[in-house]
């Protein structure tokens, strides 16, 4: 009947509008881009004459009576986008359009309004977003994913901050920039990511090895930070944020640049730096805990829907003070600074940076490319180079004193592509295969026996995962990862170590040189890592849902684990790498229930995580070496069970007033020692009480709460020691937690708008609001002084 | 813009082969340049007598093997010793006089000497820094009465200076050697 219709007012508007030679039919047929199925009842739009069809049962239409010249088409149709094109009729005329339709359904998700995309479907994940990140913009990644229960941190200070997802952390979380998984010497504790949160858009944070298309070996979790979503519209915005921090007298601006074009063009940049001078406890300043960081951005291409072409290149550099009074020699300065309740090095504030101190710079460069295909998917094929330069300086004298005492430079080459399937309704099927290439260089000229050896690691990994709807409401993944690994490393060791680790029986193989006092050897290593996740997810009802995940994954042991050796100045410590270190596995068990009402919304996560030789450092006594004797650290391996429970809830009270609170528990125990496991996070919870007037400049005040108990759950790895200065044996306890802390923080945040588009956010908060002193279990420098005191921040947010 | 979608790929795997041929050149060994191996006290009497002689060697640096102690005999009760210690890396050939950097950078350091309890003796800084603190690469030592014990030899580097001993100076510690002595 419609077909009738619009036949008839062609008819007439052949007869009357256009007189002569008017008889020409543009036809075509209106396919589904992903599988070549007809869309029935899409609009066609003939622009310049105004005329209308609709495709028929078979996607069919057809326009009658046309006259010789050009046509402006718009197809249109409901959960498609729109397509526009010219088309100059010479004749009859034919033409398929191919509509995009039901664009990764599976995968989006709609919160609170926003559509943010998760990384995957069964897993527990939770994303951060861009109102947490601009609200922190002064902080670490490690801070601002410690927002999600379940997280917590491990520090070196204040300023060095790593994840620690359900227990674990370093090489057993993966981070990933922009698709680039990143590769900057992760295994260290007191490495940190080096990211500038202020160029990501959200963050989603993923426990276990959840996602395999950036690696098998997420043992403890991943964390993608994604990048603004580019829409392809004539636009031109920007963003400022400038803080200021009472405690170190630091501050903070990030600014950031958006222009994209209706072609698809477009680029963007983000530019950052913050810097602040010693912190300062409740009672005393924080000495050399100074920082600067320097971070920039840019981002660049073509976008649309069945092509696109990405640039991306990030800087970061950073230098961080280590607190001096932490940098000690021999294990009686340790037994000291335990035993003292002080640090022993207390003097006034100071903008300056000495050393001990790290400087890092992480320089980042992507290329990638997509092209979606007919009744197919999407293959996206990406290149990127990571270079990581890490310097640690040492207080050292003479003419060494400006050396660095570390120099490591690491360089990382990855290619992958991956391929989308989309074109069955109902699900979908990713896979893709990446190649990885490492080369590690541990500069000789620093005039110290290298900590991690020069080495080459070449990956390769394939993995594929299919997402599908079973029933209307269960969805199911299920993901496969194979990974290669090789290293090949060229690494001296001292006769004396070499013969002391029993190496002279295990591995005489691998000598290439004696010098006499060194061996010069090449340990080469090679791993087939296999893992698996997958996982239902049931929605009860429109409110709530439940979700089971299993995962396998294996994680190979890093160069720290396998090769360290020797004396590490700024921590006072020896640490023992193993060669015959074995890869760990795990195997997680994650259990969800989700439950999203108008007034109350509930997160629990439940997990039980098994690793088979878990690889872990613990203090095993002392070694005299004529400096005195030092605590020793050494690697071992062992089988661990990780039990959980996270939670998050959040609680519309009435009118403006909003709770939430989120509270975290791991029980970590080694079950071949039958100890609990060291260095797990203790029991939390974190809860805020929020008042908001959308109507009064939008105002948000926020009053937060966080405690945090004492471990009670320790191994206890406590030796004596001989202390020769007053000729008696002494305890060192470096084992006994710190006891319970609770702290108070406040902020407030109002927005004036200004005209369309342009608004200013002022925020001013306080945190350690009563100024209590603390110390943290999960915190290496609290050994040596409290964590830091009350701060009152002040950050101004301009967008435009 | 379609060729360079085509051509990409291609650039990027030249990339990637063309970064992966490797060089197999082996690494320079470290030496450690400002490693101590060896402290050696020597105790000249005053009064003339037999020189005491106490040595403290590690070959291996921060190995695993500890420092090899000699001491070359007694102290003489109510004797009164011109001390001087020499730091030396002998991990160099010629080995390198530490010492001289030490008394170079004078402000930075300082040397303890710290008896146990059972021990009867009692020391005394004799050269100093240009502020007028101690350093104590030379120094005084008396021998009272008959007794033993262990006396320890401790270099600070950075401590705070001035200070009242150990307990107060902080700094690191560059060098720590015990000897079991006696006086007779």
């Amino acid at each position: 009947m419609k077909h009738f219709i619009v036949s008839i007012v062609f008819l007439f508007i052949g007869v009357f509008t256009f007189g002569q030679n008017c008889d020409f039919t543009f036809s075509g047929k209106i396919e589904d881009f992903h599988n070549g199925e007809p869309i029935v009842d899409a609009t066609i739009h003939i622009e310049n004459l105004d005329v209308y069809t609709t495709s028929d049962l078979d996607g069919k239409f057809i326009f009658k009576n046309l006259c010789k010249g050009v046509l402006k088409i718009t197809v249109s149709h409901i959960s498609c986008e729109t397509k526009t094109f010219e088309v100059t009729l010479t004749g009859n005329q034919e033409q398929t359009v191919n509509l995009e339709h039901h664009v990764e359904e599976l995968e989006t998700v709609v919160v609170e309004g926003s559509t943010e995309k998760k990384q995957t479907l069964t897993a527990q994940e939770t994303i951060i977003k861009n109102d947490i990140i601009e609200s922190n913009s002064s902080a670490s990644l490690g801070d601002i994913i410690k927002t999600v229960s379940g997280v917590a941190s491990i520090n070196t200070g204040n300023k060095i901050v790593k994840p620690v997802i359900d227990g674990l952390h370093s090489s057993r979380v993966l981070v990933i920039n922009n698709n680039v998984r990143m590769e900057d010497q992760e295994w260290g504790i007191e490495h940190a990511p080096n990211i500038d949160v202020n160029a990501a858009d959200n963050i989603s944070v993923i426990k276990g090895a959840g996602t395999l298309a950036y690696g098998g070996d997420a043992i403890g979790g991943v964390v993608v930070l994604e990048p603004k979503n580019i829409i392809v519209e004539d636009t031109l915005y920007g963003k400022t944020i400038a803080g200021f921090q009472t405690n170190g007298l630091g501050y903070n601006v990030s600014s950031s640049l958006f222009k994209s074009f209706q072609s698809g063009w477009y680029a963007n940049g983000v530019l950052g730096y913050k810097q602040n001078g010693d912190l300062k406890a409740p009672d005393y300043y924080l000495n050399n805990t100074g920082s600067k960081s320097f971070s920039g951005s840019l981002q660049g291409g073509f976008k649309s829907f069945e092509k696109g072409l990405e640039i991306y290149v990030s800087h970061i550099d950073n230098e961080i003070g280590i607190l001096s009074s932490s940098h000690i020699g021999s294990t009686e300065d340790l037994v000291n600074a335990i035993n003292n309740d002080e640090p022993y090095i207390s003097e006034d504030f100071s903008n300056s940076i000495e050393a001990p101190k790290q400087e890092v710079n992480h320089t980042l460069i992507k290329a990638a490319v997509y092209k979606r295909f007919k009744s197919f998917g999407k293959l996206s094929l990406q290149y990127d180079y990571q270079n990581n330069q890490r310097y640690e300086y040492d207080k050292r004298i003479g003419s060494d004193r400006n050396k660095p005492a570390v120099d490591l430079k690491l360089q990382t080459h990855s290619l992958r592509s991956d391929i989308t399937v989309d074109k069955f309704e109902g699900y979908t099927l990713d896979f893709g295969i990446s190649g990885r290439f490492q080369d590690n260089f541990a500069n000789p000229d620093t005039g110290i026996r290298r900590l991690i050896p020069d080495y080459e690691r070449v990956d390769f990994g394939a993995y594929a995962v299919v997402k599908a709807s079973i029933i209307d409401n269960l969805l199911a993944d299920f993901g496969v990862r194979y990974d290669y690994n090789h290293v090949d490393a060229q690494k001296y060791y001292r006769t004396s170590r070499w013969e002391e680790r029993g190496y002279d029986d295990d591995f005489s193989d691998i000598i290439v040189e004696d010098l006499g006092t060194q061996l010069l050897t090449n340990p080469k290593f090679t791993f087939h890592n296999f893992s698996l996740s997958t996982g239902l997810l049931y929605n009860i009802n429109e409110f709530s849902k439940i979700s089971l995940n299993y995962g396998i994954s294996s994680r190979p042991p890093n160069p720290s684990e396998l090769f360290s050796d020797g004396l590490h100045h700024s921590a006072a410590r020896i640490e023992l790498g193993d060669l015959r270190i074995n890869k760990e596995v795990s195997n997680r068990l994650g259990l969800s229930y989700k439950l999203n009402t108008e007034k109350v919304s509930l997160n629990v996560e439940t997990y039980f995580n098994h690793i088979n030789d878990f690889i872990y450092i613990r203090p095993t006594g002392t070694e005299t070496t004529i400096r005195g004797s030092f605590p020793v650290w050494e690697y071992f391996q062992t089988n661990a069970n990780l039990l959980g429970a996270d939670l998050s809830f959040d609680y519309h009270i009435f009118n403006n007033w909003n709770f939430n609170t989120r509270t975290s528990y791991i029980y970590g125990q080694d079950t071949v020692n039958d100890l609990p496991v060291i260095d797990m996070p203790s029991f939390r919870i974190n809860s805020t009480l929020s008042y908001e007037r959308p109507d009064l400049k939008d105002l948000h005040v926020n009053l937060n709460h966080e405690f945090v108990a004492e471990q009670n759950r320790y191994p206890n790895y406590n030796f004596e020691t001989y202390i020769a200065s007053n000729d008696t044996y002494v305890l060192v306890d470096i084992s006994t937690p710190p006891p319970a802390y609770n702290l108070f923080n406040l902020s407030a945040d109002i927005t004036f708008d200004f005209q369309k588009n342009m608004k200013l956010n002022v925020m001013a908060g306080i945190d350690n609001i009563f100024n209590t002193s603390y110390r943290e279990y999960l915190n290496r420098l609290r050994y040596f002084a409290d964590d830091t005191g009350r701060n009152i921040t002040v950050q101004l947010k301009f967008n435009y | 813009m379609k060729t360079i979608f085509k051509l990409l790929p291609f650039l990027l795997i030249t990339a990637f082969v063309t970064s992966c041929s490797n060089d197999d050149d082996a690494p320079e060994p470290v030496n450690e340049e400002e490693v101590i191996t060896t402290l050696t006290a020597t105790f000249v009497p005053q009064g003339g007598g037999d020189t005491v002689v106490l040595k403290s060697q590690d070959l291996d640096g921060d190995g695993p093997n500890a420092p090899v102690i000699s001491v070359s005999g007694p102290f003489a009760a109510g004797t009164t010793y011109n001390g001087s210690i020499e730091l030396l890396n002998e991990l160099e050939s010629p080995a390198e006089d530490i010492t001289v950097e030490v008394e170079e950078e004078n402000l930075d350091h300082q040397f303890f000497y710290t008896p146990s309890s059972s021990l009867d003796i009692t020391t005394a800084y004799e050269n100093f820094d240009t502020d007028g603190n101690p350093l104590g690469t030379e120094f005084s030592l008396t021998a009272n009465t008959v007794s033993s014990g262990t006396l320890t030899f401790t270099l600070r580097h950075l401590p705070n200076k001035p200070n009242t001993g150990l307990g107060d100076a902080g700094g690191e510690t560059d060098v720590e050697a015990t000897f079991s002595v006696s006086v007779q």
